[in-house]
């Protein structure tokens, strides 16, 4: 459905984005497409040009080449104007550590045309934080910053959220809190492009994904695709693993790795369905044999690692 | 823009640099009268400082006589270096620039904010200088540099021209600040430049050979306000530091504002 919609709607449209340094190629040739209603994951190791992206969709700094378009706007000729209904932050929220919590949104709310207490007591309500709003930012914990960054991208009431590792240096219950809001915001229709290094999370809340290697998006697409592409993969425990690798190898199925008294090899469900008769009539036991998915964390290495060794 | 604008000047407020140059244009003109109070003699080789026990209107002439070559220099540096740079240093520029206002808003606040501070640190200084000079000495006659005596309220629309019209170079100042501020990125580099540029500009004016630029130098400009001393004044420095210090204070505010408007916000 999303396809037949004009593409200037579309809350992220980037098309042929360079960023060069000198002689370094920070990002190289990047497209990225984020529809209405996504969670949308960009992966990447760090130094591959997740930020200098999000920065350039931001229009903090300028493209060497391409475009990126927000809603249909382009950040560079459009100004401010092309953030409407945008909001985020790159790279870890900034306040300013003089002025207290309240005061900081209440600053931000002013450069975003104003906005009534209540909204700014609400927005403080949402990411917990109302008790301390009146203490200096310089004295936040880390966690309380990342929560007043969301704050104050929700003091926009964005249609589209941009957070650059809202979950990193974060403790496990912070982390699960920071996860609970992104599945709150997300249910309330907010569009959401996610940069996160935390795959588990990402598996957990996105519903599509770009991995970005050396400056190129190496994937784009549905996340459930991209685990699903790697699918057909089985995992075996038998009594006497040589024996049973002989007798899948008699079945056809070829390249089988013992690991750890494992084997894990690729087969279709029909030929592993008869591999586990044979299994049972030459006498070897079998303890478990289940279908295994590749998890996100297993993909986003070996995409990301292969060129590189 | 008033938005923008009424924060920035918060934020001035809200930092203690503000205070430190505020305060330091303050307590000279006070720390200057108690001195002259507790001992005999005074800046007798200094215009006006003969009289400066006989009217309370002399001390902010001559305080500025002595702050006008480098104390205001840099109370403005203070600031003006500091504007951009501790916000790219802070990172919160991309904080400010994410929302919904131009670049160009953003950098015109800054302006504006940073020669409100300057002239407030200026007025500052002739307030508490006629003030303080005054509850000891009176608010009496002033004698000019040319030996004329005028009224007490003549001599004080004299001290707001001299004030305003050393305001203009001092705007240079700011302008040149800003401009640093913006393209190093760095509060103490901008700062310590700004009042390099400063102290260049005086010592231009001093070196043999310079005769001929010497009138358009800023530095020159620093003293056009001894042409109200003088009875009638001497309009002659007063205009030529009108138009030359405006392109003291246009070309850094220009090169400046294109600067922030196309440069990239990375790292900070």
């Amino acid at each position: 459905m999303s396809d037949a919609l004009p593409i200037e709607v579309r809350p992220v449209e980037a098309r042929g984005l360079v960023k060069r340094y000198g002689d370094i190629v920070a990002v190289d040739d990047v497209d990225l497409t984020v529809e209405r209603g996504d969670v949308f994951g960009y992966l990447g190791p760090n130094g591959a040009g997740k930020t200098t992206s999000l920065r350039m969709l931001l229009g903090l700094i300028r493209p060497t080449a391409g475009r990126a378009r927000l809603f249909g706007r382009d950040p560079i000729v459009d100004g401010a104007r092309a953030l409407d209904g945008v909001a985020g932050f790159v790279e870890g929220p900034r306040f300013y550590p003089y002025l207290s919590g309240r005061r900081n949104l209440r600053l931000l709310a002013d450069l975003d045309g104003g906005a009534p207490r209540s909204r700014i007591d609400e927005v403080l309500d949402v990411v917990e934080l109302r008790d301390r709003a009146k203490d200096r930012v310089g004295g936040y914990s880390h966690g309380m910053r990342q929560r007043l960054g969301i704050a104050g991208a929700l003091l926009r009431e964005p249609k589209l959220l941009l957070l650059d590792e809202p979950a990193t240096g974060l403790d496990p219950g912070g982390m699960r809190d920071m996860r609970e809001l992104i599945k709150r915001l997300a249910a309330d229709g907010i569009t959401i492009l996610l940069s996160s290094h935390i795959l588990a999370e990402v598996e957990e809340l996105c519903n599509r994904v770009a991995i970005i290697r050396k400056g190129r998006i190496i994937y784009e697409g549905r996340l459930d695709e991209l685990l699903g592409s790697a699918g057909g993969g089985y995992v075996l425990r038998a009594t006497d693993p040589e024996r049973a690798r002989a007798v899948l190898l008699a079945h056809g199925i070829e390249g089988v790795t013992l690991l750890e008294r494992e084997l894990r090899f690729q087969a279709d469900e029909a030929t592993v369905a008869r591999a586990s008769i044979a299994l049972g009539q030459a006498g070897i036991g079998i303890s478990a044999l289940a279908p295994r998915s590749a998890t996100l964390e297993e993909l986003f290495l070996g995409m990301t690692e292969e060129e590189a060794a | 823009m008033i938005l923008v604008l009424k924060w920035e000047l918060l934020k001035l407020l809200a930092q203690k640099r503000t205070y430190l140059g505020l305060g330091a244009a303050m307590l000279v003109p006070l720390i200057f009268v108690l001195v002259l109070i507790f001992k005999a003699g005074g800046p007798n080789d200094i215009p006006l400082g003969r009289n400066i026990r006989d009217t309370g209107l002399a001390t902010p002439f001559v305080v500025l006589f002595f702050m006008s070559i480098w104390a205001f220099p840099l109370i403005t540096a203070l600031v003006s270096g500091d504007i951009v740079a501790a916000e790219s240093n802070n990172g919160t520029l991309k904080t400010i620039l994410t929302r919904s206002r131009n670049r160009g808003e953003i950098y015109a606040a800054k302006v504006v904010a940073t020669l409100a501070y300057t002239v407030l640190a200026i007025v500052a200084m002739g307030v508490v200088g006629v003030v303080a000079a005054s509850l000891e000495w009176g608010f009496n006659d002033l004698t000019s540099l040319s030996g004329t005596t005028v009224s007490a309220w003549h001599g004080l629309g004299l001290l707001a021209a001299s004030l305003a019209i050393y305001a203009w170079p001092m705007a240079g100042i700011a302008a040149f600040g800003l401009f640093l501020s913006t393209v190093t990125r760095n509060s103490a580099s901008a700062v310590v430049g700004t009042l390099m540029w400063a102290l260049l500009m005086q010592l231009l004016g001093v070196l043999p050979g310079t005769e001929s630029i010497r009138p358009y130098l800023l530095g020159e400009q620093f003293q056009a306000w001894h042409g109200f001393l003088r009875t009638p004044a001497d309009w002659t420095p007063v205009v030529r530091a009108l138009w030359v210090c405006a392109f003291y204070v246009g070309i850094p505010l220009a090169v400046g504002y294109l600067v922030f408007l196309r440069r990239d916000v990375a790292g900070d």
